[in-house]
């Protein structure tokens, strides 16, 4: 019984073993042999370019995606005219202006200085000046408080009650 | 009134956050208005050899409509894009027939009627990234002189095209 068992098992054990070692047979190649990985592009300095810029970039289908995670038709497009303006020896900031020229600064993640933008850029800058200048007045105003004048009867009773005597 | 003032500034503040609301985010302002029209040159659907130029359109006005077979919206538009070109007093409409991968343009034009006067092929998208094209429909218009007047994303329906484009195309003299 004991031996039967242990039969089985060890036949699982040769079989799985096995399973690897079939599957990689030189002799009995897969019917249809599964692709082996291409290298997904040819130039890994501009790819790396490519990645750190279109992080920046708003995928124009997507709008709150980047242009780098974007999985939209049209962002892989512009990946592609990206690494081809690459290719041919453009700057990051020429690509950057091919881009703007014909999907306007919306492309941009960072709006540029300029000034239809200083209120967005310098805005939140006064609203902060503003509230620490409230703040401050306020603790001027409570530093300067003068308490209203208290007579001697109003002392006299605080008194009483301090000593708990009504 | 000092106490009232924070009341003022939170109503200022929703205002401003309403107006936000009801914006379209689609409606990205193009960085073409007021500029020359990107110039191609693309082969036509239908006939390889021919070729359709945007200096053919010199001189007058007209409109580049970006579309595709694979667009639902596209149908959506393109009866009112028929009766325009019938009626002869809407500018000439050219259909940048846009990422058509499957090659069905030719075949649906022929079913559902061909409202444009050439029907260049941009298969690539290429020229689409030239003109700021962000998907489809999407309608320019552009004047004698070449140069972009007018953007609208989206279909055109009556709505737009009245309030929208008939204004226009009256203040360029048509």
């Amino acid at each position: 019984m004991t031996s039967c068992l242990m039969k089985q098992c060890l036949l699982i054990l040769f079989l799985a073993l096995s399973l690897p070692v079939l599957a990689n047979d030189p002799a009995n190649p897969p019917a249809a042999a599964a692709p082996t990985a291409q290298p997904l592009f040819a130039d890994v300095a501009i790819e790396a370019r490519l990645t750190h810029l279109s992080r920046e970039l708003r995928c124009v289908v997507c709008q709150n995606e980047a242009l780098s995670d974007s999985p939209a038709e049209l962002a892989g497009d512009m990946r592609q005219e990206i690494r081809e303006l690459m290719k041919a020896g453009k700057t990051d900031q020429e690509v950057l202006s091919f881009l703007t020229s014909r999907y306007g600064d919306f492309v941009l993640f960072r709006p540029p200085f300029k000034p239809v933008t200083y209120l967005l850029w310098i805005g939140p800058f006064v609203f902060l000046s503003f509230g620490v200048l409230v703040w401050f007045m306020a603790l001027r105003a409570r530093r300067t408080f003068k308490s209203a004048p208290v007579s001697n009867e109003q002392i006299a009773a605080a008194a009483r009650l301090l000593e708990d005597k009504p | 009134m000092k106490r009232w003032l924070p009341l003022v500034f939170f109503f200022v503040l929703v205002g401003f956050f309403a107006k936000g609301l009801f914006l379209n985010p689609r409606e990205v302002p193009s960085p073409f208005i007021g500029k020359a029209a990107p110039v191609f040159t693309l082969p036509v659907v239908g006939d390889a050899e021919k070729a359709f130029s945007t200096a053919d359109m010199k001189g007058q006005i007209w409109m580049l409509n970006v579309w595709a077979p694979w667009c639902v919206s596209c149908r959506v538009e393109h009866q009112l894009l028929m009766a325009l070109a019938e009626s002869r007093t809407a500018p000439p409409i050219v259909g940048l027939n846009w990422k058509d991968k499957n090659r069905e343009a030719e075949k649906l034009l022929v079913q559902t009627g061909n409202p444009y006067v050439a029907v260049p092929d941009d298969l690539s998208g290429r020229v689409g990234i030239d003109w700021g094209v962000t998907g489809t429909p999407e309608t320019y218009l552009i004047d004698r002189a070449g140069t972009v007047r007018l953007k609208h994303v989206g279909p055109i329906d009556l709505d737009v095209w009245l309030n929208k484009f008939v204004p226009k195309i009256k203040e360029l003299g048509a």
